[in-house]
């Protein structure tokens, strides 16, 4: 069995806000909730499927659905950190494909500008050996850039064009956050936050949301949206696995990718467009590796010279600017990841950085910490 | 040297309390299977590589090399080292290194474990160069 072409994306919607002192979180999921069927065409009564995470406030999809006011008949709240909504999708499409929903819905939305969390995690089996050391997104994502520095030659310089050809996408975004073109001396000139990681490769941190409707292939054909099919999917975790053949060069990607790309029957070379998630410029340069857009530790070298730049080089990405420069909404990119290359493949992307006869993307992503636990997502789409 | 971090007392429950134990009284303690040999942290009372229950403590002697770091160099608790420390009996534990210059470190660098006390806990098994 396959979720290939079983399902397609009809909604999605990106929350316009950066900044929401006058929301509630639960107010900002409705808000996206009804931005993305309005996107499909459908209303909220015609959701049975709710798909959701660790960002929705209270009881999760318990809470959630009570507010939103749906009556699903299949619900996951399936929780991998800022990849879970690029899995959400694949697991919906099973859901469709399975016949137990027919119309999804995907939220995500928070407000760490606003209200910034100040909770610890306890009661974890790692709680207890790992709380204490300090560990935080930033300077354990540096662990992994350092260790790939060591290992392969890795430069700042080569993290820094991520940026750079993010910040040349968000030049054209009005809701973006961070909308001057940078370059690479820019990004190194930034003050350390975290060696070796600067400033300039951290993503920005917002308020906001998205959300996402996936339906079946007659619901789909029903509407007016254009057809961007679910093609292959995969997903994987990843940790320090007992303390044994610690590798932080290589991520779960590694595994989601291929199986992604073998559920949908192409390669890398067949993507138009890539969603790769951007917490930092790191992220990407090991995500473009373990997908097979270039040999392990040949990364650096990709990404350099504005290859991943639209209408400039090879593997255009992030084309709304990214978590490194549009949104990074309530600290998890995945759904904004998904949304864009949504507009890559109906050609709604903005006219300056969309890719023309854009009709096979990938959106992939890392949620949980890189250098410590993470999960990975891979979701292929294609036009038809 | 900035101030040293505020120290929480550790989250401790019953399988990780001998740990502690033996942290308090200055050994660091790793797990070994007993059915496959092999050694592992952070310590279970399962193997994590084959899914014996026969695991027992043993004591490292707390000398290994860093295999990567990062000094935060902002926020409250700023500039402190991160690192992952692979342990000359094979597991590799994430830690911090300490009483040094984060400038003087590199991938590579030996070091060996030094107990940092907590606040009305267990101490804490940060690493240091060795020889310092």
């Amino acid at each position: 069995m396959t979720i290939r072409n079983k399902a397609y994306v009809v909604g999605a919607f990106e929350h316009p806000l950066r900044l929401a002192p006058d929301h509630s979180t639960p107010q900002l999921h409705a808000e996206c909730a009804r931005g993305a069927l309005a996107d499909a065409g459908l209303s909220l009564r015609d959701v049975d499927g709710y798909f959701c995470a660790g960002d929705a406030p209270g009881f999760g999809a318990l809470s959630m659905v009570d507010y939103l006011g749906i009556t699903p008949r299949h619900i996951d709240s399936t929780e991998t950190g800022g990849s879970s909504y690029i899995l959400h999708v694949a697991h919906a499409a099973a859901a469709i494909a399975a016949g137990k929903c027919s119309v999804a819905l995907i939220t995500l939305a928070g407000r760490p500008r606003s209200e910034p969390f100040a909770g610890v995690r306890t009661g974890a089996p790692e709680s207890g050996f790992e709380s204490w050391v300090g560990a935080s997104t930033q300077n354990s994502y540096a662990m992994c850039a350092a260790r790939h520095m060591h290992e392969y030659g890795t430069t700042s310089e080569q993290l820094a064009w991520i940026k750079v050809a993010a910040s040349h996408h968000a030049q054209h975004n009005p809701h973006a956050m961070l909308r001057d073109v940078v370059t690479v001396a820019d990004v190194l000139a930034s003050p350390m936050i975290s060696d070796p990681l600067h400033r300039l490769d951290c993503c920005v941190v917002s308020d906001g949301g998205g959300a996402l409707v996936v339906v079946s292939p007659e619901i789909a054909r029903s509407l007016s949206r254009p057809l961007v099919a679910v093609r292959g999917a995969g997903e994987a975790l990843k940790g320090p696995a007992g303390g044994r053949g610690l590798d932080l060069t290589t991520s779960a990607a590694a595994r989601s990718g291929p199986a992604a790309f073998a559920e949908a029957g192409v390669t890398p070379a067949d993507i138009k467009y890539a969603s790769i998630y951007d917490s930092f410029t790191i992220t990407v340069l090991m995500q473009i590796e373990d997908l097979g857009f270039c040999a392990k530790g040949q990364g650096g070298r990709f990404v350099a010279d504005g290859n991943l730049i639209s209408g400039v080089g090879k593997l255009p990405f992030n084309t709304d600017g990214g978590g490194l420069c549009n949104n990074h909404p309530t600290n998890r990119g995945g759904i904004t990841k998904v949304i864009e290359a949504v507009r890559q493949l109906r050609g709604e992307a903005h006219p300056a950085v969309q890719v023309p006869d854009c009709d096979l993307a990938v959106a992939t992503g890392i949620g949980g910490s890189l250098g410590v636990r993470h999960g990975a997502a891979t979701l292929i789409m294609e036009r038809q | 040297m900035a101030e040293p971090r505020k120290l929480r007392a550790p989250e401790i429950n019953p399988e990780s309390k001998p740990f502690w134990d033996a942290a308090a009284a200055g050994t660091l303690l790793i797990k070994r299977c007993t059915a496959c040999g092999e050694p592992h942290y952070y310590p279970r009372s399962i193997c994590p590589f084959c899914g014996s229950p026969d695991t027992v403590w043993e004591a490292s002697a707390g000398l290994g090399e860093i295999y990567t770091l990062s000094t935060l160099r902002r926020g409250p608790n700023a500039p402190f080292t991160l690192a992952y420390v692979t342990l000359d009996e094979g597991p590799v534990m994430i830690t911090n290194i300490t009483d040094c210059d984060p400038q003087s470190l590199a991938i590579g660098a030996r070091v060996q474990v030094r107990f940092v006390a907590s606040d009305g806990g267990a101490p804490y098994p940060m690493f240091t160069p060795v020889g310092d």
